[in-house]
């Protein structure tokens, strides 16, 4: 049966034993402690065998990552014996589909895998959000209790910072190689590693719901995250997991950046998606490691009983016997250290989105190209020094207050210069308005909600009345669908012709924008505005006296045409133009290196060197050329396999 | 710089690269840690009962220092082997190797033995012989800090007797010895990881002691 060969069916089988072994060997340990096999009494179900749950999902974890073979090969290099690294699928003879579905070390096949799963979990995560709607639609609903409807918020919230995430490592890890002349990442299997750590992840994200769930939103804050049902737990090793697949990926953008451009290719002749990737991969390399500390102090508070968030009654300084002193401030220091600068890890490759897409479609060059490459390290780097705008009324020292507030309204600068740069470029060019434009159009117009929302939280005076209202939501939603999810859609189309060598529905795809697009106007400043009605955000239901009935349905209304609107793109990029007419090379008459190849992709990319001998956003100037191919090499020297 | 030709040159530099990257990353976890500890602790720390090794009532001072001194002098038997094998000479860098890992597990013993003071009593496993995981935060910090890097330190010590196997079998040379390297820098690293934890726990800050236990 080839279905049982394949990687991803032997993985959940692994994860399944590792999961029973993990279970069966915290409860035989403890009964060899003589302890009694439960836990906690009083409680029945997984609450009762909550840290053999823990160890579960860690094996489980484990055993996904030996069944699927992400780690053959090192396991074999432990013992001394060679593999070598060559292109191509794995297993000689199997089809290429089959490829898709099993370690693989190609960047095009882990980039697509990061891809579809992306899609797949932004449909969960959708789906959820669709549920919870229909509550709030109106007021006074309550068809979902209220521990489901939290669960459901938690749960759709980190649902898709996890699809986000893949869907950012889809972006980079397909399009870093093409775009500096590359024909694989640095460290292949480390790649394929980083990519099925996701999958054990995101499996832990989604059975968490089913284990009692947990109520703490996205954030996870203790002390309630301390108390909450054992879901919270699978939470957190899901993101945990996922958070390891972002460490381990960027090093590899960051390597394969630094170490793997064609000759000619000067850091500022890079193209600026480059750029976007490698500032963004800083930030997923130093900060991740924040968040999976502050979970894991939470996990282990909860199981082992260490204290670091637990006040225990004790007044800090005054401990005069060791109980408590734990403080629940530290944790969101920590765990908005990562999830602050998060927030550039979904936007950043998306705004390179943008500006790599415009001057192809205005056919003009990119407006002040420095300047924006130099704006998304700077957004990066100032990105560190503003998390605790989150806690303004957190209860933390007062006088941390007005240096986040200014450091906040400090990262409009280099954000400005991408919106300048962006307008720049359109002035005066001859804009084609095909989809993936259409798309970067979209994400400009949204993405400045989002960013005129944003002072009003920077600013203390206005973000105690602010805070924890649907106002923060519609902000969030903004700048999270115009930094990613807009440009995202528009690489899809971008990159669809290059990838499979087929165009997409031209039709399709401007209904799936013109349905998209004004329903997410809609959506945002509904939010917004219930938001400054006194709308405040995790609540299941809200009374009729804030009288806000009107608005709560068209936001509810606009998300459902937003839903539509990617089963639209769905249907078109996966099912109607699979057999559709051949693109060509270059469709787009796009001047980058990925584009002066055979469409579909050979499986290396570049059979002969480019070398490249100019600026990368030169269009419409005569003459100009960006890459010259040498002469065809004969042979390769073989990767010796190192990772 | 070329996008085709990938000798072991190539290879180990993107690899050295792909490990200081690693440990910038690891050293944002550690900072978390030194970071709580600062901001749980303050200017304090906690002053424990002395250990009783048989009839010798020793400071609790005592054994961290002495680990603290076990693992500094593993850093340089493992200089010692990595200079060996650079050098082609494989039977000091096997026994270096092996004394390192050695050195290591005394360190690993320390912690979990005496520092954190598993012991049998009456058959059952009894944990805390100073202080406990779950005495306030003064517990949770020292477990935590103390455990993610013992972690790191068994995780090295594994590498160690990985890397002897293969050395013994014939693996690396004076040309190529990625491995060797790697599996060094990461010992030295972890060592100097805990030349930051070792104060932060045990020296820096008033001591203060628990009221009666
Ligand atoms: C103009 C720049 C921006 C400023 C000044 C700004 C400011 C803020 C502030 C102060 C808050 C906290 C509000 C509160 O909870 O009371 C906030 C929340 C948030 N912002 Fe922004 N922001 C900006 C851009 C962005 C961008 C580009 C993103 C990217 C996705 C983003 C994502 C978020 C998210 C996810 C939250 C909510 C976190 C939560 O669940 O509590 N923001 N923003
Ligand atoms: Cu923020």
């Amino acid at each position: 049966m080839r279905i049982l060969r394949l990687g991803l069916v032997q993985g959940l089988f692994g994860g399944l034993v590792g999961w029973v072994m993990g279970f069966s060997l915290v409860v035989a340990m403890r009964l060899l402690l003589g302890l009694p096999a439960a836990w906690k009494t009083g409680v029945s179900g997984p609450a009762a065998y909550e840290p053999a749950m823990v160890v579960a999902a860690i094996f489980f974890a484990i055993g996904f990552m030996v069944g699927v073979g992400s780690m053959t090969d090192w396991l074999k290099w432990a013992v001394g014996i060679k593999t070598p690294f060559h292109h191509g699928a794995r297993i000689p003879g199997s089809p290429e589909w089959t490829r898709y579905f099993s370690v693989d070390y190609s960047h095009k096949v882990i980039g697509v895998q990061y891809g579809v799963t992306g899609i797949l979990v932004l449909g969960v995560g959708g789906t959820l959000a669709m549920l919870f709607r229909l509550q709030l639609a109106q007021p006074e609903m309550k068809f979902i209790a209220a521990d489901v409807f939290n669960t459901m918020i938690s749960a759709h919230g980190m649902i898709m910072i996890g699809s986000i995430l893949l869907g950012v490592g889809a972006m980079s890890n397909y399009l870093v190689p093409l775009m500096i002349g590359a024909n694989d990442m640095a460290f292949p299997r480390l790649n394929a590693f980083a990519y099925w750590i996701n999958v054990p992840g995101a499996l832990l994200l989604m059975i968490a719901m089913f284990i009692g769930g947990w109520n703490t939103g996205w954030t996870g804050y203790p002390p309630l995250s301390a108390q909450a049902p054992v879901g919270v737990q699978y939470f957190f090793l899901g993101v945990f997991f996922i958070g390891l697949s972002s460490i381990l990926g960027s090093v590899n953008i960051i390597v394969t950046t630094l170490t793997m451009r064609s000759p000619g290719m000067s850091l500022f002749r890079m193209p600026i998606f480059v750029w976007a990737a490698f500032a963004t991969a800083i930030i997923q390399l130093t900060a991740t490691q924040l968040i999976g500390l502050s979970f894991l102090m939470v996990l282990t508070q909860r199981i082992l009983g260490m204290g670091f968030f637990d006040p225990g009654g004790v007044v800090w300084y005054e401990v005069d016997k060791w109980v408590g002193g734990g403080n629940p401030i530290l944790f969101q220091h920590l765990f908005w250290f990562y999830s602050h600068p998060a927030v550039y890890v979904f936007i950043l490759p998306g705004l390179g989105i943008i500006s790599e897409l415009l001057p192809v479609f205005a056919r003009k060059p990119l407006f002040g190209y420095k300047w924006v490459a130099m704006s998304s390290m700077a957004i990066a780097l100032v990105g560190f020094l503003v998390w605790a705008h989150h806690m303004f009324v957190s209860g933390m020292s007062n006088f941390l207050r007005a240096p986040f507030m200014m450091s906040t309204l400090l990262v409009a600068v280099p954000t400005g210069v991408k919106f300048f740069s962006w307008l720049g470029t359109l002035w005066g060019g001859r804009i084609e308005y095909k989809t993936p434009m259409l798309f970067s159009l979209g994400a400009i117009s949204v993405f400045l909600i989002g960013g005129l929302t944003g002072p009003p939280l920077g600013t203390v005076t206005t973000d105690m009345n602010l805070h924890d209202t649907y106002y923060v939501v519609g902000h969030f939603h903004a700048t999270m669908f115009g930094g990613f999810v807009f440009p995202f859609f528009a690489a899809l189309y971008y990159w669809y012709p290059k990838a499979t060598g087929r165009m997409y529905n031209e039709a399709l795809g401007k209904l799936h924008f013109w349905l998209m697009t004004p329903a997410f106007w809609v959506m945002s400043l509904g939010q917004i505005f219930v938001g400054m009605h006194g709308m405040r955000r995790r609540i299941a239901t809200y009374e009729v006296g804030l009288d806000i009935g009107t608005a709560q349905m068209m936001v509810t209304i606009a998300g459902f045409v937003i839903f539509l609107s990617v089963l639209v793109m769905v249907l078109n990029l996966f099912v109607l133009s699979w057999r559709a007419r051949h693109a060509g090379a270059n469709p787009w008459r796009s001047r980058g290196l990925e584009w002066q190849i055979p469409s579909p992709m050979p499986e290396m990319s570049y059979a002969s060197l480019p070398v490249v001998v100019g600026e990368p956003y030169d269009y419409g100037k005569p003459g100009s050329t960006y890459v010259q191919f040498a002469a065809p090499t004969l042979a390769h020297a073989p990767l010796a396999g190192g990772d | 710089m070329s996008a085709i030709a990938d000798s072991y040159q190539d290879l180990t530099r993107r690899n050295r690269m792909g490990m200081w990257l690693f440990f910038l990353s690891e050293a944002f976890l550690f900072g978390g840690l030194l970071v709580a500890r600062f901001f749980l602790w303050g200017n304090t720390r906690p002053s424990m009962e002395p250990t009783m090794i048989g009839p010798l009532a020793v400071s609790y001072q005592i054994i961290p220092l002495l680990i603290t001194v076990v693992l500094l002098l593993s850093s340089f038997s493992m200089n010692r082997a990595e200079t060996a094998i650079a050098h082609d000479d494989r039977p000091t860098f096997l026994r270096f190797t092996l004394l390192t890992a050695l050195l290591g597990t005394l360190f690993l013993l320390g912690v979990l033995v005496f520092e954190w003071g598993w012991r049998m009593e009456e058959g059952n496993f009894v944990l805390g012989r100073h202080i406990s995981p779950t005495d306030g935060v003064y517990g949770a910090v020292i477990y935590g800090m103390t455990g993610m890097h013992a972690l790191h330190v068994l995780s090295g010590v594994i590498m160690l007797l990985l890397l002897w196997n293969l050395g013994r079998k014939g693996h690396f040379s004076a040309r190529e010895h990625w491995g060797v390297e790697a599996t060094a820098i990461y010992w030295h690293y972890v060592d100097l990881v805990w030349v930051f934890f070792y104060p932060a726990i045990y020296l820096i800050g008033v001591g203060v002691h628990a009221a009666a236990h």
